[in-house]
């Protein structure tokens, strides 16, 4: 019975996606919006690097929709996965050369993690990217060290600033340019580091908010119990 | 010479997909996974993408493996050795 429920509900899909596949017509209307935004994006935003202009500038409701989606996943699997009692078995040290190692990585994957965040107006990477570097960094002593575990008091703190923040700057353009997360501030010259107005301070929010989420939601997959 | 490092590339991907799906042991699947991931951001820099290629050697190759792995942990299924060990007995009893 079930067999036969999910064949049927599998065909059902199929012929679905067939008939709305053959109603669209292919490669049409020609989507002209990429090769437009190559060539506007750069005096408009003052962005050198366009991927970041067009997903703070241009799209940058979508990128609050990435993290709202984001924050939604880390919120349920910590409901779900809970916390290590306080007289549980704790996990065993991993030993010299992961302790070393851990120590010797942390401040290289900060640094990286933050030129790649406040850098996003620039070169390649940005929030996204710069924020998992920075999340691996502080998770990497987790797991070389179980005993030395976050605190997760800060790091709420920090994801709550963070995304504050970047709906602040938000409503701000909203209020004074007509349009929500519209780039404010003098777009300065193109390739400093001081330019592209409020697109760096974007970049650092998006940076620190999945930074915290993502360390704090592998450190609470790191703490629970396991079963053995 | 870029050709063959995409063909390489995609052969390489099409392998650890393979493998992720018809090795026993649970670990060495995540692992294989995180190939999958890794061959994937090779391909999106070979494409003129780097910032998709950084995003996806972060959370494809890095993030998601983690997270799968401490998952595997989570329930219980973390077993280095494939030859005695209950993830054999599970994979051999859903069959």
């Amino acid at each position: 019975m079930r067999d036969f429920a999910s064949v049927l509900f599998t065909a059902g899909l199929a012929f679905l996606l067939l008939v709305i596949g053959s109603q669209l017509a292919f490669g049409a209307p020609p989507m002209r919006v990429g090769g437009e935004l190559l060539t506007v994006a750069g005096p408009q935003v003052g962005a050198a690097n366009i991927v970041t202009a067009i997903l703070l500038g241009y799209r940058g409701i979508d990128t609050l929709g990435e993290l709202s989606i984001l924050f939604a996943a880390a919120t349920a699997a910590g409901l779900v996965l809970g916390r290590r009692r306080a007289g549980g078995p704790q996990d065993r040290p991993g030993g010299l050369v992961l302790r070393a190692g851990a120590d010797l990585l942390f401040p290289l994957l900060v640094v990286v993690g933050l030129y790649v965040i406040v850098h996003g107006h620039l070169t390649p990477g940005g929030g996204f990217q710069g924020g998992v570097i920075l999340a691996a960094a502080f998770f990497a002593a987790v797991l070389a060290d179980p005993a030395r575990a976050l605190s997760h008091g800060p790091i709420v703190w920090l994801e709550g600033l963070a995304g504050t923040a970047f709906i602040l700057i938000g409503i701000w353009a909203l209020v004074e340019d007509g349009s929500f997360l519209a780039p404010m501030l003098p777009k300065g010259t193109m390739g400093e580091i001081l330019s592209a107005g409020t697109l760096p301070l974007l970049s650092v929010a998006v940076g620190l908010k999945v930074g915290a989420e993502l360390a704090g939601l592998m450190a609470s997959l790191a703490e629970t119990e396991t079963p053995e | 010479m870029l050709t063959w490092i995409s063909l390489l590339i995609v052969v390489l991907m099409l392998a650890a997909a393979l493998a992720a799906l018809l090795l026993e042991n649970f670990v060495a699947a995540v692992a294989a996974v995180s190939v999958v991931g890794l061959a994937t951001s090779v391909a999106f820099v070979l494409l003129d993408a780097p910032d998709v290629a950084m995003t996806e050697a972060a959370v494809g190759a890095g993030l998601s493996g983690v997270v799968l792995a401490l998952a595997l942990r989570r329930l219980g299924l973390w077993h280095l050795d494939a030859g005695s060990s209950p993830t054999r007995a599970m994979t051999r009893g859903g069959e």
